[in-house]
């Protein structure tokens, strides 16, 4: 069983909440001008010197981010054959695209710190690194693509905006280009559920069943709460980490539960309601007992998206290796020349 | 059957439209399941610029037939024998090499259809289609790539491709066929007789297939139809599951 603060599950679209090797008992002199750069918010690059402890948290941190954008595709993509307008398609089409694109530019980040892409796809494949639990759920009619662009993706972006921010530079830098198209899906997503929420009332109760499913387990993409999230110290201290998970969940529910009301839609939570007092939305208690289950392995889609991956993977094997075949030919034939 | 398009100029456009709607279908049947990412990116990509292909294609059709029917009630309303794409674009997916060289023969003929139809007659057809060469160059030099690498790389890459090849092959004489309205439309100006492509068709296939080092396929069997709405079994089933959700809720927006 893993505690809790062993799960990586910090943010949307995996992002964890980060938990660095053990401290180098023995401090590097290099370490403290590490330090004094992070302290005055500047960017740790590739070829700087940093303590392993950052660079594997950074590695897995990334792998995880960069896994979910693929494994990401899946639910997604489920729909692409079935779109039921063109226009739907085609913005479905361009989304799932957009995630595999955001995965390429995160194993790219990762790649800078030393590790590469089949090495991590790997560690994927053998359960050593996950992906977001969010999409381990299944999505069961067209509405769920709307609920997953308003809900997952906005989630997604209440944990990826401070990442703009991060001290690792090239991670930084890929989450501005993946929020702006994250920010995107999102608008895109709650622009679709709208139209379904005011059409007719089979497509209302369609999306407000979407609703009913993909609510909880968008807020808990944001990591198991404060008090099991043991590693967020050194995440924090290293400017990985900017915000605690309830302090994003706090934001994210700030965020939707308006948008709920304007989509004329219910989120299914009694508890939910304005604190004049507090300035913020009071919610209820998220079931984090489903969390770590879905993290654990038994949630409803993960022996389905892992054997998906895989098998994609395994039928590509020859198409690989004929590229390399050819590359290493030709490679021949041009030293020969 | 529902939905019936009239006119030369018409059903031409129809037939445009729907070899891309159907090439995308296939191609996005692709997303998660490529290689790798890169060819994820690659297939859904052209299967983005086909389905843009065919939406531009159907607006204009709507103003030909003078029904001002919408883009989705041609794809989403028609049945199988009311869809008049060649049988090559719905042949299914198969493995890569299948997929490739199933771009490469279809890319190549698009491509050398669009340059021709970019001085249509038709101020429209002709519009889309100056966008869409650039895009098709695209299509086929990602397509011839991969012919070359496949058919020259591993015993078991070219082994494929032969295969690929051989089962393909046969569907691209339906490319080339002209019939009353190929000629009308030709005649107006509108777009090319298919069979005009040809030479260019046949010159561009023979030198990739040449460098890839892959025999081209002699075969006696020409199955046709596809322009009068005869298909293959298979395209029943993808249909259905294109129009499954959009015909489940009859008259809505999306």
């Amino acid at each position: 069983m893993r505690s809790s603060g062993q799960i990586d599950q910090g943010g949307a679209e995996g992002v964890p909440t980060g938990s660095p090797a053990a401290a180098d008992p023995v401090a590097d002199p290099r370490e403290a001008d590490f330090q004094a750069l992070i302290d005055a918010d500047q960017r740790i690059e590739p070829r700087d010197w940093m303590p392993d402890g950052y660079r594997k948290t950074l590695i897995r941190q990334i792998a995880q981010h960069a896994h979910s954008e693929i494994i990401g595709m899946q639910p997604e993509g489920n729909w692409i054959t079935r779109a039921p307008s063109l226009r739907r398609k085609a913005i479905l089409m361009a989304k799932v695209q957009d995630e595999a694109g955001h995965g390429l530019y995160l194993y790219c980040a990762a790649e800078t710190l030393g590790v590469d892409r089949a090495e991590l796809i790997d560690l994927l494949h053998q359960g050593r690194q996950k992906y977001s639990s969010i999409f381990n759920y299944p999505t069961l009619t067209w509405a769920d693509v709307g609920a997953i662009g308003w809900l997952v993706d906005g989630a997604a972006i209440t944990n990826q905006i401070p990442l703009c921010r991060c001290s690792f530079g090239p991670y930084a830098r890929a989450m501005v280009r993946v929020c702006k198209e994250e920010s995107f899906h999102q608008r895109q997503g709650f622009e679709s559920l709208y139209t379904l929420s005011h059409g007719s009332p089979e497509q209302h109760e369609m999306a407000q069943d979407a609703v009913n499913r993909w609510w909880w387990p968008s807020i808990e993409m944001l990591g198991p709460p404060d008090t099991d999230s043991t590693h967020s110290a050194q995440s924090t201290a290293w400017g990985i980490k900017r915000f605690s998970n309830d302090a994003l969940r706090q934001r994210f529910v700030d965020m939707v539960a308006p948008q709920a009301v304007v989509l004329g839609l219910t989120p299914p939570d009694p508890e939910l309601r304005w604190n004049e007092q507090r300035g913020h939305y009071d919610f209820g208690e998220p079931d984090f007992e489903e969390l770590r289950r879905v993290v654990g392995g038994d949630g409803p889609c993960n022996r389905q998206r892992a054997a998906h991956h895989l098998k994609a993977h395994e039928d590509g094997a020859w198409v690989r290796e004929a590229s390399a075949a050819y590359a290493a030919k030709h490679a021949a034939t041009t030293a020969a020349a | 059957m529902t939905l019936v398009v009239a006119g030369a100029a018409a059903v031409y456009t129809l037939r445009i439209a729907d070899d891309c709607l159907v090439l995308s279908h296939r191609l996005a049947q692709w997303s998660s399941w490529a290689p790798a990412l890169e060819d994820d990116l690659a297939l859904t990509n052209i299967a983005l610029d086909l389905l843009g292909q065919a939406r531009g294609m159907y607006a204009r059709i709507a103003e030909l037939d003078g029904t001002g029917r919408s883009e989705d009630d041609y794809a989403f309303l028609r049945g199988e024998r009311a869809f008049v794409n060649c049988q090559l674009v719905e042949h299914e997916n198969g493995d890569f090499a299948t997929t490739m060289v199933r771009q490469l023969l279809c890319s190549t003929y698009q491509l050398a259809q669009w340059q021709a139809l970019t001085a249509s007659t038709d101020e429209q057809v002709a519009a889309v289609a100056t966008k869409a060469v650039k895009e098709t160059a695209y299509h086929r030099d990602l397509a011839t790539d991969w012919t070359l690498r496949l058919g020259d790389g591993t015993d078991e890459s070219h082994r494929r491709m032969e295969h690929a090849l051989a089962a393909l092959w046969p569907f691209t004489a339906e490319l080339f066929e002209s019939d009353a309205v190929t000629r009308e439309v030709a005649a107006l100006g509108v777009g090319p007789d298919p069979g005009d492509l040809r030479p260019e068709w046949d010159a561009y296939i023979t030198r990739v297939l040449g460098d890839a080092t892959l025999p081209a396929p002699e075969v006696s069997w020409r199955p046709t139809g596809g322009r009068q709405g005869l298909h293959t079994e298979a395209f029943g089933y993808m249909l259905a599951e294109m129009q499954h959700v959009h015909r489940s809720f009859p008259g809505v927006t999306w």
